[in-house]
């Protein structure tokens, strides 16, 4: 591990594949409890990764990549996000996002009690995260 | 000594069927490449998951949540984790001896059943099938994990079943294969995993949201990513323990077929013979 002061270990985990293992300077991504932005030596914690964007930065230059569910511990020299879903904005599949937002969107608005709306919000955040993402990508 | 075309078909037959079994081998053989590489892809996840809910069980060890206690009722959910074909030696009857020689009574015991084999039979032994998500055994997938966890879950917070138990196949590597019986619920951690250097780690972790609350997300993370590891590596499991048993099958049909052509040659041997004898008794007569 390179003793350079500024780099942290970051470890991106998913459940099918190790997504990610470097070095990096910063990470943002979003919990629970809203957006948070870790350098090095950050004081220890575990937080509840809510869907948005994931942004690695490292010497100026920036990757992100969309983190749907999950959760993440942080320790002073090392970042380990166990994501349940994890994709690169080439990765995404912008038909399939944009079908699942409008059918996450009907199910809000529909009067089903059967449907569950906690999931439905969820899967409705998951895509805006996606598309956001995606339609980055391709400007 | 049978005749020589009973002898010829037998070993005609036996021939045809060895066939199939060394080309359902060699399908198992790739599957099983496939299934050992998502097997061994899924363990740092979850062996990440088990560190870090170990670790904070253990600091929130006064914490009474409800994932933590078994619940009221007496009955029992066991995700039985089979396969949807036979021909795989003992693999499916090995798990299916595990429930029914568990203490759980089949009176209590709620069937959640993955593969169609387990299925089947422990609905024949008069167990009660609860759900069925045979399909999933095909090619497991996280999300199915994901299904399968909120459906027991569920049932666990709504109080129908007390404790939650998972029965499937470790894969230990491509030849030992160990049938396990595991409780999810409450959750019950090893302590022999524990690094002494843990503690002094643990006094300087912050949780956010609290620590109640937090386990509240993270449980079920956890039982999802056992249940996935366990869909992974049962599958490939059957599919090293078909391997095995096709190619024990195709060793006895080329011995069976070795044994065979000798007593198919002898049957032949003797009736030429036979046929000789009957030819130069016939010329000594005329002559």
């Amino acid at each position: 591990m390179a003793e350079s002061g500024r780099y942290f270990k970051l470890q991106v985990i998913a459940p099918d594949r190790v997504f990610l293992e470097e070095e990096a300077d910063m990470v943002e991504l979003t919990t629970t409890e809203g957006e948070i932005g870790v350098l090095k030596d950050h004081i220890p914690l575990t937080a509840i990764v809510a869907p948005g964007i994931l942004r690695i930065k490292k010497d100026g230059q920036q990757k992100e990549a969309a983190l749907h569910e999950g959760f993440l511990e942080i320790l002073p020299d090392k970042v380990v996000i166990l994501a349940e879903s994890c994709e690169w904005p080439e990765e995404i599949d912008i038909n399939r996002a944009n079908e699942a937002k409008i059918r996450a969107e009907r199910r809000l608005k529909g009067a089903d009690a059967e449907i569950n709306e906690a999931r439905a919000e969820l899967a409705l955040r998951k895509s805006l995260v996606r598309l956001a993402l995606a339609e980055k990508q391709h400007k | 000594m049978a005749s020589m075309r009973d002898i010829k078909r037998r070993k005609e037959s036996i021939q045809s069927t060895g066939q199939i079994t060394k080309a359902m081998k060699l399908v198992s053989t790739v599957k099983l490449q496939k299934a050992k590489s998502r097997a061994e892809n899924s363990l740092p996840y979850f062996n990440y998951m088990y560190q870090t809910v170990s670790s904070m069980l253990k600091k929130s060890s006064t914490l009474s949540h409800p994932y933590l206690n078994a619940g009221s009722s007496p009955k029992k959910a066991i995700i039985v984790i089979t396969s949807n074909r036979g021909l795989a030696g003992g693999y499916n009857s090995n798990v299916i001896k595990l429930v029914t020689g568990s203490e759980i009574a089949k009176e209590d015991a709620v069937i959640y059943a993955v593969g169609r084999k387990g299925r089947d039979a422990l609905a024949r032994r008069g167990y009660t099938v609860a759900a069925d998500y045979s399909e999933v055994m095909n090619e497991p997938m996280f999300g199915d994990a994901v299904d399968i966890g909120r459906e027991v879950l569920k049932a666990f917070a709504s109080g129908e079943i007390g404790e939650i138990y998972i029965a499937y196949t470790v894969f230990k590597n491509t030849v030992v294969h160990i049938p396990t019986f595991l409780k999810l619920l409450p959750v019950e951690l090893g302590e022999q995993n524990q690094e002494d250097g843990a503690d002094a780690d643990l006094t300087l972790m912050n949780y956010e949201p609290a620590a109640e609350e937090a386990l509240n997300h993270i449980i079920p993370k956890y039982i999802n990513s056992l249940i996935y590891g366990a869909l992974v590596q049962a599958l490939a499991s059957e599919n090293g323990a078909r391997m095995q048993a096709m190619d024990a099958a195709t060793s006895n049909a080329d011995e069976m077929i070795s044994d065979l052509s000798l007593l198919y040659n002898r049957a032949r041997q003797s009736s030429i013979t036979q046929e000789l004898t009957e030819i130069i008794a016939g010329a000594n007569a005329i002559g």
